[in-house]
C-alpha cells in the first residue's frame, strides 16, 4: 500500500464516488425497472417508474394463477413459467452433475496418467470447443432424429436428448479441473498408493476430496451454462410444456402479442433465484474465470 | 493388494447382457437400411467396451466418457456439418435418391381401367364397402354369376376423418361371412365423401381402387415405372426422367425438374457461390465486416469499462470497496437471455422505458429496431453492459498481483495516477490479458443468443435474394439460412459454418501459441 499519498487526494475520492455512483445508476437501471414493471398494471401503460399504483396481476399469472381483469373477464397465464423453470433447473442440475463426474475422471487422466496422444487430445479439444453449437445444429438435430427412431427416450422433444447433447462440452471443464489437480502435490496420491490403494482408490479417497473446491466451481459454471443454453435448446424442444425458460421466455415479446407486464414478472421470478446462486458462489466462480472460461 | 470388492461376481453377467443390448441395437439400425450409422454405433460400442475391458487402454477408462461425449456431440456434428457443406441439402433437396425415387414410385392417380361400382353398407358402428364391376345393364343369371366373383367387401371402417394412411385390403364377398344388408342411400354416402376420398382399397389381384365419383371406385396406376438404368417413365405421356446428378433431380429431357429433390455432393458449389455470385458476396462481406466491428469495439469498449473499474476497486483510499464491486458484479450474475429480453423490452420505440425517459428529457423517441445504425449502437451498449463485469474481474485479479512497492517508487517520484496507469498498470496487465481479450473475441464473434434475442438480424437489406439483416452476424444469418429462410439451404449454412470454424480455430490457435509463449518463461 503506498505510504505517500498525493494533494488532490480528497478531491479524487469524490470523484471516483461520483463516477461509481453514476456507473451503478446505468448498471443497476434496467434491474430495477424490471420490478417496477412487474408491479405497473398492465402491459402497455408507460407510468412512471415508481408505480404509482401496486398490481400484483403480472406475478399472479407469472405464478400460474389466473386473476380478474377490472372489466370482470378472468385472464389465464399466457405461459407455463414455473413449468419452464423446472424444466431449466432439472436440466441444468442433471448435466451440470454428470458434467463434473465425467470431467473430473478426464481431468484425472490428464494430470496423473501416461498415455499417448496425451497434449494432442488436450490441445484438440480447445479447438474443438471452439466450434459454437450453433453451427453444427444441423448436424445434432440429425443425430437426435436418428437416435431417436430407435431409442425414443432419447430422441428430438425429450430432456434426457438434451442432457446428453450438452455432455459434449467437457472440454474447457476438463482443462479447469486438471490445473486444479496439478497444483494438488502428486506424493500424496503416491503415499495411498504405497499402502495398497489401486488408481481408483488413490483418485477416489485421495485426490477427489481435496478438489471439493473446484468441482463446486465447475458445477456451478456448468449449472449455469446449461440454464443459459440456447440455440440446442430451442432446435430441440418445440412443445410448449417442455420448453426451457430461455427458449420459452422470448415468447412474451412478439411483436403481435407484447406481454411486457407480465414478461417483467416472469423475468424476475425466474431470474432472481439464479442470480441469487450466482451471487452466493461468486468467489469460487472469480477464480475459476480466471481459468479461462467465458460466460454468455 | 487391492480389497475384492461385494458385486465383482456380477461383472461378467452384466457385461454380457450390456454387450447383448448394444449388439441388438445395432443390428437394429443396420435392419433399417442405416448401414453407415450402425457401423458408427458399433464402433463407439467396440471402443467402449475394449477400453473397459483390455488392461493397455486403462488411461482410457477415465477418459472414455468425456472423450465419447465430445465425439459425438462436437466433433462428429463438425464434420457431419462440413460434409453437408459439399452438398446441396436443403428442403428442396432433402431425401436421398433411393427415397425420392421411392416416393415419385409410390404416387397412384386414377388410371384407364373399368371403374367399380361400390356400395356402403352400415354394420354395428362400422361401415363396410362392396365394390363390384360396373354394369351398365341388368346382368343375366350366368353374368351375375360372374360378377358375384368378382365382387369384393372391406373388413368394418370406422369412417372417421382424417384417416390413418394406409391400403385397406379387400376379400372376395364370396368367402366372408357377411351378409350384404341394404346398401345406405346416396344422402349418406354424400355425408362421408371427403373420408370416402381418402380410402385407398386394395382387390386380392394387386389393383388399387379410389373413390372416383358417388358411385364409383376407380383403378389406381403407378404415375412412374422405373427402368434398369435408374431413370424413370412417366406412364401417361411416356416421357423419360433421369437423375442428374448435379442438380439432384430427377429432370425431363427438356430440363424440367421433378420435385422432389434430392441429396447430392456439389463440390465447392457452395464455396463458389459465396465468392462469385455478387448478389450473395454483397450482403455476406458487409455482415463479415459487422461480425469483426461488433466482436473488436465490444472488446475495446469492455476493456475500457472493466479496466477503469478494476483500477478504481483497487484503490484502498476508496471506502465501501466491497458494496461497489457486488453491485457492479450484478450484470454478470443475471441470466444473460433474461437481461437481453429486458433491454428488448427497455429499447422498445412504443413502450420502451429508455424512449419515455428520452422523450421527458430531449423530446426524442430513437427507433431503435428500425434504424441500423441505432440498432448497432443498441447491440454495442447492451454487450458492454453484460461483458464488462468479467473484464474487469480478470482485470482486478491481475492488478492485485503486481506488487505495491512499484506505486511507492512512482509516488515519491512525484507521479498521478494516470502516469501510474500507462507506465505501471497498462504495461504489466496487458500480456497475460492478451489471450484472454483474444478468446473474449473469439467468443463475441460468434455471439449468436445476444443478436438473436435483441434484434434476431433486423432491419433486414432491402435488395437481397437470401434474407440478411443489417445487424446479423455471421452465426445469425447463417441460422437464418439453415432454419428461417423459405428455401431452408442447409449445404449453404453448412459452407458457411466451416468458413466461421475455421476463421475461429485460426485465432484460437494463435491464442494458444502466444498463452503458450507467456507461460513458458515464467515457469
Amino acid at each position: 500500500m503506498p505510504m505517500v499519498t498525493g494533494r488532490n487526494e480528497r478531491w479524487r475520492l469524490l470523484a471516483a464516488h461520483a463516477f461509481l455512483w453514476a456507473l451503478i445508476a446505468l448498471t443497476v437501471f434496467p434491474l430495477l425497472a424490471i420490478i417496477s414493471i412487474s408491479l405497473r398494471p398492465g402491459n402497455f401503460a408507460t407510468g412512471s417508474l415508481i408505480p404509482e399504483q401496486i398490481s400484483f396481476e403480472h406475478w399472479k399469472l407469472a405464478l400460474g394463477m389466473s386473476y380478474q381483469a377490472a372489466d370482470g373477464s378472468l385472464v389465464q397465464p399466457p405461459f407455463p413459467v414455473l413449468r419452464w423453470l423446472w424444466n431449466s433447473v432439472k436440466i441444468a442440475a442433471i448435466s451440470a452433475f454428470l458434467i463434473v463426474a465425467i470431467s473430473t475422471t478426464a481431468a484425472y487422466a490428464f494430470a496423473r496418467l501416461k498415455f499417448r496422444f496425451k497434449s494432442g487430445i488436450l490441445n484438440s479439444m480447445l479447438l474443438l470447443q471452439m466450434f459454437p453449437a450453433v453451427l453444427g445444429l444441423v448436424a445434432i438435430y440429425a443425430i437426435f432424429e436418428t437416435i431417436g427412431s430407435y431409442v425414443p427416450a432419447i430422441g428430438i422433444e425429450t430432456h434426457t436428448g438434451l442432457v446428453l447433447a450438452y455432455l459434449g462440452g467437457v472440454a474447457t471443464h476438463i482443462w479447469t479441473i486438471r490445473g486444479y489437480y496439478d497444483t494438488i502435490p502428486v506424493e500424496i496420491e503416491e503415499c495411498a498408493k504405497v499402502d495398497g490403494a489401486t488408481h481408483w482408490q488413490a483418485f477416489r479417497y485421495v485426490l477427489l476430496p481435496m478438489a471439493v473446491p473446484i468441482l463446486v466451481v465447475v458445477f456451478v459454471l456448468a449449472f449455469v451454462g446449461g440454464i443459459i443454453e440456447y440455440p440446442i435448446a430451442s432446435v430441440l424442444l418445440r412443445q410448449e410444456h417442455n420448453l426451457t425458460l430461455a427458449v420459452g421466455s422470448q415468447y412474451y415479446l412478439y411483436q403481435q402479442k407484447y406481454l411486457w407486464g407480465d414478461f417483467a414478472a416472469a423475468a424476475v421470478l425466474s431470474g432472481l433465484p439464479i442470480t441469487l446462486v450466482f451471487l452466493a458462489a461468486q468467489r469460487w466462480i472469480v477464480s475459476g474465470l480466471t481459468a479461462g472460461g467465458v460466460k454468455g | 493388494m487391492a480389497p475384492k470388492r461385494k458385486g465383482h461376481w456380477l461383472k461378467w453377467p452384466v457385461a454380457a447382457a450390456t454387450a447383448v443390448a448394444c449388439l441388438w441395437l445395432v443390428f437394429n439400425i443396420y435392419a433399417t437400411g442405416q448401414a453407415v450409422w450402425a457401423v458408427g454405433a458399433l464402433v463407439l460400442f467396440a471402443v467402449g467396451f475394449f477400453v473397459y475391458f483390455a488392461n493397455v487402454a486403462f488411461p482410457y477408462r477415465y477418459l472414455f466418457p468425456g472423450l465419447a461425449g465430445m465425439a459425438i456431440f462436437v466433433l462428429f456434428p463438425m464434420l457431419f456439418t462440413m460434409q453437408i457443406g459439399f452438398t446441396n441439402y436443403s428442403s428442396a433437396n432433402l431425401l436421398t435418391q433411393e427415397r425420392a425415387a421411392a416416393y415419385l414410385l409410390e404416387q397412384m392417380a386414377p388410371g384407364e381401367g373399368e371403374p367399380y361400382a361400390f356400395t356402403l353398407h352400415a354394420e354395428g358402428t362400422g361401415y363396410r364397402i362392396i365394390v363390384a364391376p360396373k354394369q351398365d345393364e341388368e346382368p343375366d343369371a350366368a353374368k351375375a354369376a360372374e360378377l358375384q366373383k368378382q365382387t369384393f367387401v372391406t373388413p368394418p371402417l370406422a369412417l372417421i376423418s382424417p384417416r390413418p394412411p394406409g391400403v385397406i385390403v379387400m376379400l372376395p364377398l364370396a368367402e366372408g361371412s357377411f351378409q350384404p344388408n341394404d346398401p345406405l342411400p346416396l344422402a349418406e354416402v354424400l355425408k362421408r365423401r371427403k373420408v370416402l376420398s381418402e380410402l385407398q382399397l386394395k382387390l386380392p389381384d394387386g389393383k388399387v381402387l379410389s373413390y372416383a365419383g358417388v358411385r364409383e371406385f376407380g383403378v389406381l396406376e403407378p404415375v412412374w415405372k422405373r427402368n434398369d438404368d435408374g431413370s424413370l417413365t412417366l406412364l401417361k405421356t411416356g416421357q423419360v426422367a433421369k437423375p442428374n446428378p448435379q442438380s439432384g433431380f430427377f429432370e425431363f429431357e427438356g430440363g424440367e425438374k421433378i420435385q422432389p429433390g434430392y441429396k447430392v455432393g456439389i463440390g465447392w458449389g457452395n464455396y463458389a457461390r459465396m465468392v462469385n455470385d455478387p448478389e450473395f458476396r454483397g450482403p455476406f462481406f458487409t455482415i463479415f465486416l459487422w461480425t469483426v466491428g461488433f466482436a473488436g469495439l465490444t472488446v475495446l469498449f469492455t476493456l475500457i469499462v472493466g479496466c477503469t473499474l478494476a483500477v478504481l476497486l483497487n484503490w484502498e483510499a476508496l471506502p465501501g470497496r466491497t458494496v461497489y464491486r457486488t453491485l457492479l458484479f450484478l450484470p454478470y450474475a443475471v441470466p444473460g437471455f433474461i437481461s437481453i429480453l429486458v433491454f428488448k423490452g427497455l429499447f422498445n420505440q412504443n413502450f420502451g422505458e429508455i424512449n419515455a425517459i428520452l422523450d421527458a428529457l430531449f423530446g426524442i423517441r430513437p427507433a431503435w429496431f428500425a434504424d441500423p445504425f441505432l440498432a448497432k449502437t443498441m447491440i454495442l451498449i447492451v454487450n458492454t453492459w453484460l461483458g464488462y463485469p468479467y473484464i474487469m474481474v480478470l482485470c482486478t485479479g491481475l492488478i492485485k498481483a503486481i506488487p505495491s512497492d512499484l506505486y511507492e517508487a512512482s509516488a515519491i517520484a512525484g507521479a498521478g495516477p494516470l502516469t501510474n496507469f500507462f507506465r505501471i498498470t497498462a504495461p504489466l496487465i496487458i500480456k497475460p490479458l492478451t489471450p484472454l481479450l483474444i478468446s473474449s473475441f473469439a467468443f463475441n464473434f460468434n455471439n449468436f443468443v445476444l443478436i438473436w434475442l435483441l434484434t434476431g438480424g433486423r432491419p433486414d437489406f432491402l435488395n437481397t435474394r437470401v434474407p440478411a439483416g443489417t445487424t446479423d452476424i455471421l452465426v445469425s444469418y447463417t441460422y437464418r439460412i439453415a432454419f428461417q429462410d423459405s428455401g431452408q439451404n442447409f449445404g449453404l449454412a453448412a459452407a458457411i459454418s466451416t468458413v466461421i470454424f475455421f476463421l475461429v480455430a485460426l485465432l484460437s490457435m494463435a491464442n494458444l501459441r502466444l498463452a503458450k509463449v507467456q507461460a513458458d518463461p515464467a515457469k
